[in-house]
């Protein structure tokens, strides 16, 4: 009876391997850049690693088709290389020598990728799988484009200051008049004055007035 | 004694202290050019050993021209034209050719100021636009001449100038330059408002805020990785450069252009000055100065063009590594760039075949230090790449465009003081418009001009303008302007005036220089610069998507009708100096002609004067 069990499993396991090769038609190549990530902080790659990725694509596979119960068993991996790097094809939860299309993990892994990649700390291009290519991220496009705020600041700041600018010149032009309007009317009654006073006719000269304006020379 | 307030001629206005003078000038003098300019000039022209040429035009060119405009200016106190007047009816033209030339400059200057506000505008984002491609249409892949060329390229040429194939493809008016050019005028209105009092005030931010950041940058650029490179190359001396004719000239136009004489600006500046003042010791401190600029800006420039010489080849470096590492199954970082090259030699030694099969890049570093670039390419293409590799990138774009921005605003100053001088001096317009408005109409008319230059050929007629306008005519200009003052107003004269203002005459190294030594150089540089664009069909350089080789610039002829542009461009300026010359000569003769019928028993000394 042990025999057969053992001879059972063996052949399982046998199968299971065969069935996980290199360019497998439904398998997927996994590298996991992880020094290149985290540098100082890496984690060595081990059984357990393996074993949390094995677990993770069942997770995402159990994310995907949601009738069937995936389990870390039905994610068989080989060819594992010091780079980090190994393929691996998913078998059916319900028989296990059937494989899972390469459509249904391929499309499992894009939907959960973001949670593969959290998983191990990597991003998608430290922890890539060869030929699904990572969805593009939209772009984030803000109503107003933030350019058009700055410029509407500055624009602000500058109109203001010109218009402030030329009010308080019109203001000072204005305040100048009205003073040099004083000073004239000033100096026309004084000099009435002086003519009124004067003998007789000629051209009044003003080099002789008692003016003090002119003394400013 | 008349009344002197109705005398006609108000108080001329004046500068609020001579520090005020001196940063005006030295905001003048100091631009864009002596940060895109220089730097990559000494490149080129083997380092350390371009200082000799350099240094020599200085003393014998720039100085003695820069001392000769700013004591004419503040012994005749006028603005260009109106020296020019006073010297010699017949040279008049000097100064309307000075104010066009001015105008021209002003025009395609502030366009290159609306190019930076874009730019700053833009480093308000995270990440910053320039660092990453934009997607395509459906959002599969990204944006395919971006892909083809670089981010910042892309950034530069599709995005900012929105640039047509050719100069003949004049495309349509950008709204967004429109918008960005209309803001530098705005912003050179406002400082330009009250005349130089507010211009005055302006100075002491826009002349100083420069080398506020160029010692920021200095700080930051010396310890990134990488800079001691790109110094070394920088200023490593190669001698055998000074055998060639071209580098001479190229010292002498760059100093000479660099100081901005003959523009007319500094003859107005010069004018609004008290009429005892230093001018010799002024002269030399703007000059010296000057130069000490573009020495000092050239080490950051490079210390980061070294910079991001070394990213540049660390990327070429990981790639081959990472190619190297997935092919062989390597582990993860044990190759690294230290190692590469023993790795690389091993492989290549144990499987030749395969490794060749990779295709892996030459990575060299000094191809990319010799990826040199100058003018707009150097600060819009060359440091905005550096920039997104520094940590910050936000901090330092915006630093860097605000210096760029201030370090055009106070050129600008001088160009547009170089038109509105004149204009005020000769009256052209009646007194009844205030000042305010003189200037608003002068910015809107250049404004409205400036419209071809946001158009999609825009920086093609940039570069015509800067290439043609700023050269020829100021080289001829700048001759006359030395020959009216030591041979027609006479070397004589000129001594007593700077005896009149300064104390003491001007010693023999001032006269020889004038005399002999400054024109003839100038007559020299004049002469071989004509010599050297005349040779060859003028070409320039596009961007065209649909080249064969596209990423690379494609080189076109210009066509005729931008050809007779450019030589009209050249004459245009300078035509009005034999124009007002001939004029004079014509009234002098008609004049002399109609004395002669006056009666001989008129005395006119006892006619009645109002």
């Amino acid at each position: 009876m042990l025999e057969k069990i053992i001879l059972l499993l063996c052949c399982s396991c046998a199968v299971a391997q065969h069935l996980c090769t290199p360019d497998a038609s439904d398998g997927y190549k996994v590298r996991l850049s992880i020094k290149t990530a985290l540098e100082g902080q890496a984690y060595e790659w081990n059984e357990n690693e393996m074993f949390l990725f094995r677990a993770t694509l069942a997770f995402a596979m159990r994310n995907h088709i949601r009738e069937q119960k995936f389990e870390v068993s039905n994610i068989i991996v080989c060819n594992e290389t010091p780079r980090v790097s190994f393929w691996f094809v998913v078998t059916s939860p319900e028989s296990t020598s059937v494989l899972i299309g390469k459509e249904d993990v391929e499309e499992a892994v894009r939907k959960s990728r973001n949670r593969i990649n959290s998983a191990f700390l990597l991003t998608d291009k430290t922890l890539e799988f060869i030929g699904i290519l990572p969805t593009l991220a939209a772009p984030v496009d803000p109503d107003t484009p933030p350019w058009l705020i700055v410029f509407g600041v500055v624009m602000g700041i500058v109109g203001a200051g010109i218009i402030l600018l030329l009010v308080s010149s019109v203001v000072q032009k204005k305040r100048k008049n009205e003073m040099t309007d004083d000073e004239e009317n000033c100096e026309e009654t004084r000099v009435k004055t002086v003519e009124n006073g004067s003998v007789g006719e000629g051209v009044y000269n003003m080099s002789f007035s008692d003016d003090e304006r002119f003394t400013q020379m | 004694m008349g009344q002197t307030k109705d005398s006609g001629s108000e108080e001329r206005p004046k500068w609020d202290n001579k520090a005020q003078y001196l940063l005006t000038c030295i905001g003048f003098a100091v631009g864009l050019g002596n940060v895109w300019r220089f730097p990559y000039l000494c490149q080129i022209y083997g380092g350390g050993a371009f200082l000799i040429p350099y240094l020599i035009a200085l003393v014998f060119e720039g100085l003695p021209l820069l001392y000769l405009e700013l004591a004419i200016g503040q012994r005749l106190r006028m603005g260009s034209i109106g020296v020019w007047n006073s010297i010699t009816p017949l040279l008049g033209g000097l100064g309307i050719a000075s104010s066009i030339v001015s105008f021209l400059v002003s025009i395609f200057y502030n366009t290159i100021l609306a190019w930076v506000l874009w730019y700053f505008f833009h480093s308000f984002q995270n990440p910053l636009p320039w660092s990453q491609c934009p997607l395509n249409d459906n959002l599969t892949g990204y944006n395919v001449e971006c892909e083809k060329s670089t981010p910042v390229n892309y950034f530069w040429y599709r995005e900012t100038l929105n640039i047509t194939p050719d100069i003949e493809t004049s495309g349509s008016l950008q709204w967004w330059m429109v918008i960005c050019l209309a803001s530098a005028w705005c912003v050179v209105y406002i400082c330009f408002i009250k005349g130089i009092e507010s211009m005055g005030k302006a100075v002491y931010v826009t002349a100083t805020f420069p080398y506020l950041v160029l010692t920021i940058f200095l700080i930051r650029a010396i310890t990134l990785p990488g800079a001691t490179d790109g110094l070394v190359y920088l200023f490593t001396p190669d001698w055998e450069t000074l055998k060639n004719p071209q580098v001479w000239l190229d010292a002498a136009t760059q100093i000479f252009f660099s100081l901005s004489v003959a523009f007319g600006g500094l003859i107005a500046f010069s004018s609004y000055n008290a009429e005892r003042n230093n001018c010799e010791r002024d002269a030399l401190l703007v000059g010296i100065i000057n130069s000490a600029t573009s020495l000092y800006a050239s080490i950051p420039i490079f210390s980061i063009l070294g910079f991001k010489a070394t990213t540049g080849y660390n990327a070429c470096l990981k790639e081959n590594i990472m190619s190297l590492t997935n092919y062989f199954e390597i582990s993860d970082q044990n190759i690294t760039v230290e190692n590469y090259k023993q790795w690389f030699d091993h492989l290549n030694e144990t499987f030749p075949d395969k490794v060749f099969s990779l295709n892996l890049r030459e990575c060299d570093l000094q191809t990319f230090l010799d990826q040199s670039a100058s003018g707009t390419g150097l600060a819009f293409v060359v440091f905005t790449e550096a920039v997104i590799e520094m940590p910050g990138s936000q901090v330092w774009a915006i630093l860097f465009f605000v210096m760029l921005f201030s370090l055009g605003l106070s050129s600008m100053f001088g160009n547009i003081e170089g038109v509105l001088t004149p204009i005020n001096d000769l009256k052209l317009v009646p007194k009844c418009i205030p000042n305010e408005l003189v200037t608003a109409i002068l910015c809107l008319i250049s404004f409205l001009v400036a419209l071809v230059f946001t158009l999609g050929s825009g920086n093609y007629w940039v570069e015509v303008f800067n290439s043609y306008v700023g050269s020829v005519p100021l080289l001829i200009i700048a001759f006359f302007e030395i020959i009216a003052v030591i041979y027609i107003r006479g070397m004589k004269t000129f001594s007593e005036d700077i005896y009149f203002m300064t104390g003491r005459r001007p010693n023999i190294f001032w006269k020889a220089c004038w005399m002999v030594i400054s024109p003839v150089m100038l007559l020299v540089v004049l002469v071989a610069y004509v010599i050297i664009q005349a040779q060859t069909h003028p070409t320039y350089h596009t961007w065209n998507p649909d080249y064969e080789r596209f990423p690379q610039t494609q080189v076109k002829p210009y066509p005729d009708w931008v050809f007779a542009i450019i030589l009209l461009l050249c004459v245009v300026p300078v035509i009005s100096i034999p124009l007002v010359a001939f004029y004079k000569l014509i009234c002098r003769v008609r004049n002399s002609s109609s004395r002669a019928n006056l009666n001989p028993y008129c005395n006119g000394g006892f006619q009645a004067d109002t």
